[in-house]
């Protein structure tokens, strides 16, 4: 009854809704239109909207103008799925810790973690290229990994503190009183529990880890093959010719694997948000 | 019900207890201790010095702030960028508002609409700004086009190559990638406020958008606070974003803060004084930091923390 409304409503909330996704989807409309241009078109003037030369030539030829293309789309899941792997192997103890335990330094040290959260990597590439290049790691895959991790710490303590703040206390206290020591309680009671919770931060960790990989990736790795889909899409800069089409192409095509994963993982994401991250 | 944790807790075990808290913490610590906070150390030592390209350098004591105080240009840089904050973070929290609201409303569809919203937000920042430099393109982007179209202008229009329309074009690209975000955490936090309260206020003759601005918004203050505070953060270093749709162009329109500091120490290679611009930033976020957490805390008291 509260929640009916009368037609005008619907019709002014759809309609309002219509302006709010063109706004957000216009982009990839308009990559998705450059990408079926044949390249002579792209720079016709007058500008036209539509035409009868469209093709889908570009999404075959851009496998051959940059040969390495499905290897970029595979580093960009990889790079993000490890990250989101060695993150949650930091966070999980961390955040608990900061749920349930009480020690000194407490709110100083978790000021600290979200302090962290203040910088993004470009104000600190000058150290941190020689942070990488003393441990080794410059042109591998780790040198887009490591600083991926650091920088998605901070999120992911935020995020899963406030859900292990919400398992109930009286469950860890019956495992000690039964003689649990604390790691196989925290293992067998409190994770089962926190799986939403840990779902959610996953797919936070793994959607910062993928959105960001522009910038290490070109200042801290030199190898082709390790290269995320960001920084190869920029190969279709050629030194003649930028085949434009193409590269708008294979950007949709490479964000293509992701975007599916997530038409599966969002009702989570906005049930899990609800439930817990979002207590303040 | 509380355990009386006072008379069951030892000395002992309360060591115990910060012990193994510290042993869950290190490991987390360590890492940020190493990627994050030596970098920033050495930063900081930089920005006493000279350094350019090269082993060579001195220490110059505070030459470099002196010299960012002295410096009008970077005076401006530094109002640009908090302009740049403000209005990309309103526009960021009005829009996600309003989709928010939208897309709580009980209407056929809106599990659909919930997924379309998110693409910005799930690609790569990167491949977004590819999209928008293409829109923004005067000879074969969409945006030009239809301005022509609509006699609205009568030939191509460079959106990126003029001062003002370079600027409010790279905010409208920054509040597009944050806004999917905003919106799906007051979403969230929508679907978590008591649906009694509304019925309650249903009942007594409460209009739609009484109850939004009594229940709703009073409810979904502290994480309208939160994601004020995350998408400033954001917003102010935010650097793909500029950085590959104008470079901090034309004429410095679109140089923020952040820009500023990574043109001075890469393009000019003016390492010590690139460290001192990535100082001022780093205290800058800091003071912004601790004035939030003090408004959450008045803000929280105000509306009741639960």
């Amino acid at each position: 009854m509260m929640d009916r409304y009368s037609i005008w409503q619907v019709i002014g909330i759809y309609a309002a809704l219509v302006v709010f996704l063109i706004f957000l989807l216009l982009p990839f409309f308009e990559m998705f239109m450059a990408s079926l241009r044949p390249l002579e078109h792209l720079f016709r003037s007058p500008y036209q909207f539509w035409s009868d030369d469209f093709s889908f030539k570009a999404y075959s030829d851009m496998w051959e103008t940059v040969p390495l293309l499905g290897r970029y789309i595979f580093n960009s899941v990889f790079i993000a799925t490890v990250v989101t792997l060695i993150t949650l192997i930091f966070v999980v103890p961390a955040s608990y810790a900061y749920a349930r335990l009480d020690f000194p330094f407490k709110n100083i040290s978790l000021s600290i973690f979200l302090g962290v959260n203040m910088f993004t990597g470009a104000v600190l590439l000058i150290p941190l290229y020689r942070v990488m290049a003393a441990l080794g790691i410059l042109n591998t895959y780790w040198a887009m990994i490591v600083p991926g991790v650091a920088f998605l710490i901070p999120t992911g303590i935020w995020l899963l503190r406030s859900y292990f703040e919400k398992i109930p206390v009286e469950l860890e206290e019956a495992a000690f009183m039964d003689g649990a020591s604390r790691i196989y309680t925290l293992r067998r009671v409190v994770l089962p529990l926190a799986i939403p919770g840990l779902v959610v931060v996953s797919i936070a960790v793994f959607i910062g880890a993928y959105a960001q990989q522009f910038l290490f990736a070109i200042t801290f790795n030199q190898t082709r093959e390790y290269q995320p889909l960001p920084a190869g899409l920029f190969e279709f800069i050629g030194y003649q010719s930028v085949t434009w089409n193409e590269m708008m192409a294979a950007a949709l095509t490479g964000v293509l694997p992701v975007m599916i994963i997530f038409l599966f993982l969002q009702k989570y994401l906005v049930a899990g948000l609800t439930a817990g991250a979002v207590k303040e | 019900m509380k355990p009386p944790t006072n008379s069951i807790q030892t000395r002992s075990t309360r060591v115990s207890q910060s012990t193994f808290a510290w042993l869950l913490i290190a490991p987390a610590m360590l890492f940020i201790a190493i990627i994050v906070a030596w970098p920033l150390a050495e930063t900081l030592r930089l920005s006493f010095t000279d350094t350019r390209i090269g082993p060579n350098y001195s220490y110059v004591g505070v030459e470099n702030y002196q010299d960012l105080a002295d410096s009008r240009k970077f005076k401006q840089t530094v109002s640009r960028t908090f302009y740049w904050m403000f209005l990309s973070v309103s526009l960021k929290l009005i829009l996600g508002l309003i989709g928010a609201t939208l897309l709580n409303a009980a209407i056929p569809g809106r599990a659909l609409f919930r997924i379309l919203i998110l693409p910005p937000w799930v690609i790569p920042i990167a491949i977004g700004m590819i999209g928008w430099l293409w829109l923004y393109n005067g000879a074969f982007g969409l945006l030009s086009g239809v301005m022509q179209y609509l006699g609205i202008v009568d030939k191509s229009y460079e959106f990126l190559a003029y001062k003002q329309s370079a600027f409010y074009s790279a905010v409208v690209a920054d509040v597009w990638v944050g806004v999917p975000m905003v919106t799906l955490f007051f979403l969230a936090a929508m679907q978590g406020v008591n649906r009694d309260l509304y019925e309650a206020a249903w009942v007594d003759g409460a209009s739609r958008w009484y109850r939004f601005r009594r229940i709703t918004i009073p409810q979904i203050m502290p994480v309208i606070i939160s994601m004020s505070l995350l998408s400033a953060i954001f917003t102010f270093n935010s650097f793909e974003i500029i950085w590959i749709l104008t470079e901090g162009g034309p004429r410095s329109a679109t140089t923020t803060m952040i820009i500023d500091s990574y043109k001075t120490a890469f393009s000019s290679r003016k390492f010590g004084e690139g460290a001192a611009r990535t100082i001022v930033i780093v205290c800058l976020l800091g003071l912004f930091s601790v004035v939030y957490i003090w408004l959450l805390s008045k803000v929280s008291r105000y509306y009741g923390s639960k």
